[in-house]
Order: C-alpha cells, then structure tokens, then sequence
C-alpha cells in the first residue's frame, strides 16, 4: 500500500493554511476571518495526520476548531459589522511587524539548515510512531514511569490553564 | 480486468478480519460507504415517518395517513415538496456564508460515520482515535449552525445560534468526562491486571480510542460496560444519553430551535433544499451520537445476554432474530393489509402495502441463509440497538416540556459536570482496585 502522505497533499495543505492564513488579516469582516482561520486549523490538523500523529490531528480538531473557534464565533457575532467595517485594518506597527516575521522565518531556515558536528537538527529519517499506536505512545512519552521524560512540562502547562482558568473567573465575576 | 477481480477478491478472503479502510482496499471501501450513505438515507427517511406517526399515536392521533397506505410515502411527498421549492437567501444575508452552512452540517454529520462500527469488520475504517475523531467531528457541526445563524442577518436565527453554541459547548465537557471513563475502563484487560496494564509485558498495549476496540474490549471482559462497576457504568452511560439529546439539540434541550420563543431557531431563513439539508444533518448526527453510545456502553455489535444464554444453540436461536423480526414486520403488514377498506378507491394503496409486505417478507427469508446470516447478524444488532434510542429520542420529545436556558446551564455545569468528574476518579480508584488486589494476591501466594 502506498503511503498517503504525498508531496502533492503536503502543498495542497499547505497552501490552504497560507491562503487561509492571508484571508485572516486581509478579511474586513471579522467573521469572515474567523472562518479562514478555521480552514487553516483543519488543514493543519490534515498535516499532523501527515506526520502520522493522528492523536494531535484529532485533539487539534477537537479543541481548536470545534471548541476555541466556536466561542471565537461567539464573541464576533455580537460586534457591530458595520462599525468593524469602517474601522481602520492595519496600525502603523507593520513595519516591525515584518521585521519580526522576517527574523522569525530566518532563525527556523537557519535551524533547519545548520549543522553541529556534522549532523542536522532536523534528520531525514525522524522518529515516528506506527499510526495504531500512536496515542498510546504519547501517554508513554507523558507518563510513563520509565520513558517519561515530559511529565513535568505537562504538569506545567496543566497548571498554567488552571491560573488562567481562576483569573478569567476572578475577572469576570464581581461576587465571588 | 483479472487482475481487478482478483483484487476485488481479495478482501472477501475469510482471512481478513479487518475493515476495508485498515485493509487498503479502495474499492470496498466505496462501497462501504455508498453503503453507509444509502442505509443513513434510508434511516433518515424512516426516522421521518416514524416520529411523526408514533408522535401522533402518543398524543392519541392517527399522524399521516393519506400519502400511501398508513402515509408510508409521506416522508417522499415532502422530499419531493422540498426540493421544489423556491431557494431563498435574504437579501441582507452574507450569501456566501448562507449558502456554505447547511453544507458543512451535513459533512460534519456524514463524516463521523467513517469509524462507526457495525461489526468487526463492518466499518469503513478503524482509527486509532477512533472516539475523538466522532466527538472532534460532531463539534464541527456548530460552527455550521453558528455560520447559518450569523449569516441569516436576521434576530432569531443569530438568537438560536448563540444558544446553539452555548449549550453544545458546556454539553461536550460532560460528555468528554462521561466517554473518559469508558476509555479507562477499555484498560481493565484480562482479570488479574489494573488499569492501564500496570504489571502485563507491553502496557502500550491496553486501554485504546478506536471504536472497534472499545467494542472488543467489552467482548473480552465479557460485560457490557453499563454494567461495569455498577452503578458507576449506568452513571456515566446517563451522564453521555443525556448530553447528547443536548448536543443534538433536540427536545427536551431544543433552545436553538424553539418554535414558540424562535420560530425555528438557526434556520428560520432557511428553505427548500438548504433546510432539507439541515433537517438530514440534524437525524444523522442523533444517529451517530446514538451509535457512540452503543459503541462505548451497549456492546455495539454483540447481542444481548452473551453470558446467562451462552452456548450454541443460544447463539443460532440469536442468529435466527434478524430475519424473525423482518418476518413479523411483514406480518404486520399483512394484517393491515387484510384490515384496509374494501373500497375500490383503497385498492392500489392495498395492493402497494402488499408488495411492502411482500418485500419485508423476502428480506427476512433471506436473512435465514446461513452465509448472508453471519454477516449481517452483528450489523443487525448496532442498528437495533440505535432504533432503540431513536424511539427513546421520539419518546422524550412527545413526554417532557423544554427547558429554560438557565435552567440547561444548571444541569450542564452544576449536575452533569462534577458528577462526571466524580465518576472518572471512582472508575480510575475502581480500576486500581482490581490492580491492588491482584498484587496483594501475589503476596499472599508468596508466602
């Protein structure tokens, strides 16, 4: 069986997100963007299944599109179009903003393409994981008492939205 | 053209004991999916008929009975009617948005057929996420209905939308807790080993997403997983059927569409085909949410009573019920055949309730081949147990009144909620109980 992950998927997708991606900042419509920035997250989650890391594909769909996007909607639907329309798209920050876009694509070209001691950071052949394993594989990556190695970064990253949880609260609620 | 029919062939092999979609072979794979969509169509239509006649009887009605005998071809008249109808899209209406929505409802509910599994073969495929890519997918549905609102331009729509998203928000987290603790449970294999596999040679490979292995996973540990660590299996079963009448958004939890506050909720602008695309949509995704209940808590394909009426002659007494209960169908038909009008006027809609009756009949002989027999035996008990939560749907709709918003935010955050998480830590501390004991055993035996 032939691998699905071809080149002409990887620039299909990919030229999806980068065309999603521009509609995002170029849309006046706020909703309008909402929706190009959705077809972005699904075609990104297509790439992760071209990783074959259909677990990051699913939580991808499962919470950014499904659940983030939905309450973004949300939020945007209530905003006066007509008042958003007449409002000016771009500040005066583009220059730096492409300063940092340019400095940002840089270092990722520079890191993809040095080499210590003779090896890439980034090898050919990476390590992956057969797709009917996968998530059972990242539970081992996380928690396990032997190949664990993140289980403190997750810890981490657990309580950093449980701070940000309490202080949406805090501030949305006057009595407590 | 050998070589197409050899590979056309090839999966029919009783060696392979994989869907098509694991297998890799493209041509039964489409046809397993023109399968599904026909028999999801099929569904639909009959939904259609079903709800309005056993409605109608609830309330002491007759429901239709003027299109065809007993208004068996109501359900074709309206598709007919809609499909010739004007298509409207509202002049302030965002026409592109308008015209999208009721299209990405429609995939939203269609996709996630993709791992539902009718049998240990009878899937279109199995994925290793299986569960999160239905739960993943069927969220993607909201932000159809939330794009329809929005793009409506119109007050009751985005009303109905805004409802819409709340309410399906705060519903899947109930529903993603109450699913958790079934894929905890999916890690008690075997008898003497805990949750997660903790103690067996290759932990990685217990506990599991996929749909199939959920299934399987209840076949091995011999019960059904409502009736695992009772009650905690009942709770989280009640925790996910009463979420996904929530999520589905029908009555008792039909705020998005109320037709006494919103007229019709989110697609109040909508007609003709666009609407019938929403109404598709909408009995679909009840029927794929049923399907995950089946799946995770009703032992999917496996019939009932696998152990109390274990052996083989139980097993083909089992086998026999498919084509029994089309049998009995065609009985009813018959007996309302012989109950018609002896009018001339009634007598093409006699003579068609025959053939109905006829049809039914053939297929319930059919079904008595001990080939065709086997194969459909485990397709036959999914959708039997999903037509039990689609009566269970008409029958919530005909009893209970509807709920106030406020009074769905309670039962959504305030009930559902702890009582979700409660349950995935007693079923994780009811997992290492099995574990502890095992190991406490093991001491004992060492001494």
């Amino acid at each position: 069986m032939n691998p699905v992950a071809t080149p002409f998927f990887f620039y299909l997708l990919a030229g999806t997100m980068i065309v999603g991606g521009i509609l995002v900042i170029t849309r006046k419509n706020a909703v309008h963007s909402a929706l190009a920035l959705i077809t972005t997250l699904l075609a990104q989650a297509a790439l992760y299944l071209m990783l074959y890391a259909p677990f990051v594909a699913g939580v991808q769909i499962i919470l950014y599109a499904g659940g983030i996007m939905v309450l973004f909607l949300f939020v945007i639907m209530l905003i006066s179009i007509e008042r958003a329309a007449k409002e000016r798209q771009f500040n005066k920050q583009w220059l730096v903003g492409i300063v940092a876009a340019a400095a940002l694509g840089g270092l990722f070209i520079t890191i993809y393409t040095t080499t210590t001691k003779g090896k890439e950071l980034f090898p050919e052949g990476r390590m992956t994981y057969g797709e009917s394993q996968n998530t059972q594989q990242i539970a081992a990556l996380l928690f396990d008492r032997g190949a664990g190695q993140y289980m403190f970064a997750f810890e981490i990253a657990s309580l950093l939205l449980l701070v940000a949880i309490i202080g949406a609260v805090v501030m949305a609620k006057k009595r407590i | 053209m050998h070589e197409l029919i050899d590979y056309i062939q090839s999966y029919l092999d009783p060696r392979v004991t994989t869907t098509p979609g694991a297998a890799g072979n493209i041509f039964w794979a489409t046809v397993y999916i023109l399968l599904v969509f026909g028999g999801l169509s099929v569904a639909v239509i009959a939904m259609n008929w079903l709800e309005r006649k056993i409605l109608a009887h609830m309330q002491v009605r007759l429901g239709p009975m003027r299109v065809g005998p007993h208004g068996l071809l109501q359900p074709i008249a309206d598709a007919i009617k809609l499909l010739l109808k004007e298509d409207i899209i509202p002049a302030g209406a965002d026409a592109f948005i308008f015209w999208i929505a009721p299209f990405m409802v429609v995939l939203a509910a269609f996709t996630v057929f993709v791992v539902v599994p009718f049998g240990p073969t009878h899937a279109i495929t199995d994925m290793n996420i299986g569960i999160l890519f239905m739960l993943g997918v069927s969220s993607l549905s909201v932000l159809g209905i939330v794009m329809a609102g929005w793009a409506s331009n119109s007050h009751y729509p985005l009303i109905g939308a805004l409802r819409s998203s709340a309410q399906m928000v705060s519903y899947e987290v109930a529903m993603g807790l109450a699913v958790l603790s079934v894929i905890l449970l999916t890690s008690l294999q075997g008898s003497g080993l805990g949750l997660y596999g903790i103690g067996a040679a290759n932990p990685q490979a217990y506990g599991t997403l996929s749909m199939i292995g959920i299934v399987q996973a209840q076949q091995e540990q011999g019960v059904w997983f409502i009736f695992k660590f009772f009650p905690l299996g009942l709770i989280g079963f009640f925790i996910f059927a009463i979420a996904m009448v929530a999520e589905t958004n029908r009555a008792p939890f039909d705020l998005p569409e109320a037709e006494s506050e919103l007229t019709a909720g989110f697609h109040t602008e909508y007609s003709g085909f666009r609407w019938s695309l929403f109404f598709l949509a909408e009995y679909s995704a009840m029927i794929a949410v049923s399907s995950i209940a089946v799946a995770l808590w009703l032992g999917g394909w496996l019939r009932p009573f696998p152990n109390a009426l274990s052996g083989s002659t139980w097993d083909l007494a089992f086998s026999l019920v498919p084509g029994i209960s089309f049998l009995l169908l065609a009985a009813m038909c018959f007996y309302n055949v012989a109950r018609m009008p002896k009018h001339p006027l009634f007598k093409i809609q006699t003579m068609g309730l025959a053939g109905f009756g006829a049809v039914l009949g053939l297929i319930g002989l059919v079904m008595f081949i001990p080939a065709v027999r086997d194969r459909v035996n485990d397709i036959f008990w999914f959708a039997a147990k999903v037509a039990g939560f689609m009566y269970l749907y008409i029958w919530y709709r005909g009893t209970f009144p509807r709920y106030r918003f406020d009074q769905l935010m309670k039962v959504g955050w305030k009930i559902l909620l702890p009582l979700g998480l409660a349950l995935l830590i007693l079923t994780a501390a009811m997992g290492m109980r099995t574990e502890l004991w095992a190991q406490f055993q093991e001491v004992v035996h060492g001494l």
